[in-house]
């Protein structure tokens, strides 16, 4: 007797492989960016079947939501600068000359060895563990959150997540330095309806994104998630030019990108000492200076992802028009 | 029949799309598009490798390392759409 969500299961996994064909497949680069999406959300869904709501949740708001925002945004920006924008379906930037045989054939070989290596080693695994779940729910009593992964994420692999904050703030930095003086596509015309839309989701997203945060400590959701739901308000902001970056801005904003990431590190630093070493939180106070680092690194992460998704820092660009009439 | 196998085998298959399309993919954004493909896919095999038949709750710290992995990967995504939208623009004013 089988489980009738097996069904489900193989109709999802056949739609996911089939999306990610069509993703590689599909001529219009829009077309690509949409079926990604599309996969996105399927995957999402499949992984929520594998009981991980937590990872469903940050790769449909983060990997799909955040990422294919950034993907339209740039395919925005490339067709302004080619000239393309009115195009329905701009081809791609097609070299011309066609790729050789030998090359072709040495990629097929090198991703089919990969590929077969891989399906061997997850075949020969042994399943269902043992992993580390025996280890974390012995440790969960200490870690002063009901939630086993926000447990591991914030107390018993702190450092890893430290680094991961760190890396957006890399992330936002290079974005910065590397589109320095770059000129901006024009935002396109969104009409009177995305106003309305705006105005009555805000709020909405707000309470959203405030709620999976607080609600990480005991159930799904966290910082990550939070955030990018929040960040999803300053994207709103941002298409709807209700909010302008200006230069002036630039401290406010740099500020609040490392907010996160420092007071992580300061409350990793200040719990050491009394026998204690860095991120081993008293037992008593676990539970406030998690959700105290929660908070402020989700404040950041909503900020970076929105600095990531409006690329350039807002600095004037002074010299860019005289250079082109020269 | 268990999700975990239907789900480990997608996943494999999805990393091996990606990863042609990252070797043979000629268009920028595309390239960028398949390295998001094995990504996910990696996050497929990760996943799975935490499953556990119910009532049993999963291993947490695959999720943990899958997440903080989507936001990494989104943080490497922005970067390398950034590169794209500076070398796009320099080749543009290039042909000008």
């Amino acid at each position: 007797m089988t489980d009738p969500l097996i069904l489900f299961d193989l109709l999802l996994g056949v739609s996911v492989v089939a999306l990610a064909v069509a993703v590689m497949g599909a001529r219009d680069l829009f077309a690509a960016i949409v079926l990604f999406v599309i996969f996105g959300l399927l995957s999402a869904l499949a992984w929520a079947r594998l009981s991980a709501p937590d990872v469903a949740l940050a790769e449909a708001a983060i990997g799909t939501g955040v990422t294919g925002a950034l993907l339209l945004k740039t395919l925005h920006h490339l067709r302004y600068v080619t000239g393309q924008l009115d195009q329905f379906a701009a081809p791609g930037m097609t070299p011309a000359e066609p790729v050789p045989m030998g090359v072709i054939a040495a990629n097929a070989a090198f991703c089919g060895l990969i590929t077969l290596g891989l399906a061997v080693a997850y075949l020969g695994a042994p399943q269902g563990g043992p992993g580390f779940d025996a280890l974390v729910a012995e440790a969960m009593p200490q870690s002063g959150v009901e939630h086993p992964v926000t447990a591991v994420l914030l107390n018993f692999r702190a450092y890893d997540t430290l680094m991961e904050v760190v890396v957006l703030l890399a992330a936002v930095i290079a974005v910065w330095q590397i589109e320095r003086g770059l000129s901006d596509a024009p935002s396109p015309d969104l009409g009177q309806v995305w106003q309305g839309f705006a105005r009555l989701a805000l709020p909405a997203i707000v309470v959203v994104g405030t709620y999976l945060l607080w609600k990480g400590s005991e159930a799904p959701g966290g910082a990550f998630q939070g955030g990018a739901v929040l960040a999803a308000v300053g994207l709103l902001l941002l298409l709807s030019r209700a909010y302008v970056p200006r230069p002036a801005h630039r401290g406010a904003a740099r500020l609040l990108f490392v907010l996160g990431t420092g007071a992580f590190a300061a409350v990793a630093l200040l719990v050491t000492g009394g026998g204690r070493v860095a991120f081993q939180y008293p037992p008593d106070q676990a539970k406030t200076l998690i959700l105290l680092i929660e908070g402020l690194v989700t404040i950041s992460i909503a900020v970076t992802l929105a600095a990531l998704f409006h690329g350039r820092e807002p600095v004037a660009l002074p010299s860019r028009r005289d250079h082109h009439d020269t | 029949m268990t999700p975990d196998l239907i789900y480990g085998l997608t996943g494999i298959a999805v990393f091996a799309i990606g990863l042609v399309g990252a070797l043979c993919a000629q268009d920028r954004l595309r390239r960028v598009l398949a390295l998001k493909l094995c990504s996910v896919g990696a996050g497929f095999i990760l996943v799975v490798a935490a499953w556990r038949e119910p009532p049993a709750s999963p291993d947490p710290v695959p999720h943990a390392l899958v997440i903080t992995g989507i936001v990494v990967m989104v943080s490497a995504t922005a970067v390398a759409l950034a590169l794209i939208r500076r070398l796009q623009t320099l080749e543009a004013e290039a042909d000008e």
